[in-house]
């Protein structure tokens, strides 16, 4: 029986679409509310990230009870850069006591990238260790082998990058990855399908579901921005010329004819199972992307 | 070796502002070695504070000079004693163990540090100091191909590379190799690949609880002071 809405997805032949949500800076959530509701009905899960690129945000885990509350599917992101075991595993136990199961396990992006630089980076456990742990707990025993009084079931997954420069290496943790009891992977951002293709060829051997991930970009500069400067983001040229030669001012335009084009192309070459879409602040065009695709 | 830096100008004066008879230390061993602290640095170190002194005109220190081959012994700091008793406060340009041990030698005076103590490391080339050692009592160096992911990755991660590495180059530094490419690469050509496609657990801290003692196993004498 599937733990969640989205695994019971996971385990049909369908195309998955799932989306991200970045929260707010602050304590109000009234633009998030209106995103989630915007995407609830369009996506089969919304993930909420994890203070993404290092900058202290509204969490993960409150941003998923909204999710929960205004009726949508969350997967909530845990990084392993700001919490150590204990308060990993806590948080596990809360996300599943309020039904929260999908979780996308991440080892976290380095502080030296963030906003609090001067913060101590935690990294107690790391991606493959977190998702271990997550299976662990299920079996009703906690990373010390303490009983657990309640026991959590999980829909695990991790992050990939088919477009590293190096890629043997990651394919080697992707494989732990899938060893440690990842379901589904969410990968980094896709700009070049031979790419994935590629990755394809070599993760299709193991019994998970690949969604590519898409970045709508919204202009040239932006791109060049994201190579510079965000960990695990290669844009490729093709994509920033593309982007470098529409007019002043439709440059978002271009980048959500760029996504649609990559999710048609994804879906009828059936390159992989679904797409993750990360609209990285513009959540509010998802759904003309997904109507364009 | 440990390596230091010495501290601002600035921050050396504050610390020092309230005593008259200062005894510059310095240390034979690594921080000679690191350039932070050493016969020749605390010969340079007192002529500028001298200077800066003159310049303020707030001409109240008497300074004073003296390097022990190691700080962070006591059999080293006995020679210190008569000296100690001239002076109001020592700035130590040890690094923080010298500062600690010659604190706990000479219980009456102020002792301050002069340098901001690292890490442990290596000479890559000349001034260029890299660290190699994160000291974490459960070396893994024989499963990494003689590479440490716990010092030289930035989040210390032991299952292989995040996905934040670029052109081998590290997401928190691009001008720092990323651990994990190095480790592929070497383990690729020790044909050992296998060591990395083994699953690692999370790391146990406390190996050796802080703070942390190692006691020899043989041949070991009770003393007052060990505990």
């Amino acid at each position: 029986m599937a733990n969640s809405l989205f695994e019971e997805k996971l385990n049909s032949d369908g195309f998955l679409v799932t989306t991200e949500i970045g929260p707010p800076k602050g304590a109000d959530v009234s633009e998030m509310v209106h995103h989630i509701d915007l995407l609830k009905d369009k996506v089969d899960a919304i993930n909420v990230t994890d203070h993404q690129s290092s900058v202290m945000r509204f969490p993960s885990l409150g941003g998923c009870l909204l999710v929960k509350e205004r009726g949508g599917e969350p997967i909530i992101q845990i990084t392993c850069r700001d919490r150590n075991r204990l308060a990993l595993q806590a948080d596990l136990l809360l996300a599943y006591s309020r039904d929260i199961k999908n979780v996308l396990c991440l080892t976290g992006d380095s502080v030296d990238v963030g906003d609090h630089k001067e913060a101590k980076p935690v990294f107690d456990l790391d991606s493959v260790q977190l998702l271990k742990t997550a299976r662990e707990m299920e079996s009703g025993k906690d990373m010390a082998g303490n009983e657990l009084k309640g026991v959590p079931q999980f829909c695990l997954g991790a992050s990939v990058h088919p477009e590293a420069d190096f890629i043997e290496p990651q394919l080697v943790k992707f494989e732990k990855k899938v060893i440690a009891g990842a379901q589904f992977f969410q990968t980094q951002g896709i700009f070049d399908l031979e790419n994935l293709r590629r990755f394809m060829q070599y993760a299709s051997q193991f019994n998970v579901k690949i969604l590519a991930g898409i970045i709508v970009l919204a202009s040239a500069r932006m791109a060049r921005y994201m190579n510079d400067n965000v960990p695990g983001i290669i844009v490729s040229q093709a994509i920033i010329d593309e982007l470098a030669n529409v007019e002043k001012g439709k440059g978002l335009q271009k980048g959500i004819e760029i996504a649609s084009r990559f999710i048609k192309t994804i879906r009828e070459e059936n390159l992989c199972h679904g797409v993750h879409i990360m609209a990285v602040g513009n959540e509010g065009i998802v759904p003309d992307i997904l109507e364009a695709a | 070796m440990i390596v230091a830096e010495q501290k601002p100008m600035e921050e050396i004066r504050r610390v020092i502002a309230p005593y008259e008879r200062v005894l510059l230390l310095g240390c034979g061993t690594c921080m000679t070695v690191c350039g932070a602290g050493g016969e020749r640095e605390v010969s340079f170190l007192n002529s500028a504070l001298r200077v800066a002194q003159a310049k303020s005109s707030d001409g109240i220190h008497n300074f004073s000079e003296y390097t022990v081959k190691r700080q962070c012994d006591f059999e080293f700091l006995d020679s210190l004693a008569d000296k100690v008793n001239e002076v109001d406060a020592i700035l130590s340009l040890g690094c923080g163990i010298g500062v600690q041990v010659v604190a706990e030698r000479f219980p009456d005076i102020p002792v301050l540090p002069g340098v901001n103590t690292s890490f442990m490391g290596m000479a890559k080339e000349w001034g260029v100091w890299d660290e190699r050692c994160a000291a974490c009592g459960d070396c893994r160096l024989a499963e990494t191909a003689g590479i440490c992911p716990i010092t030289r990755c930035t989040k210390g991660i032991l299952n292989g590379p995040c996905a934040g590495t670029k052109n081998g180059k590290c997401e928190a530094n691009k001008d720092m190799d990323c651990a994990w490419i190095l480790i592929y690469k070497r383990l690729e050509r020790l044909q050992q690949l296998d060591k990395m496609r083994r699953y690692y657990p999370p790391r146990n801290f406390r190996v050796i609880p802080r703070p942390r003692r190692i006691v020899m196993k043989a041949d070991v004498e009770p003393g007052e002071d060990n505990g």
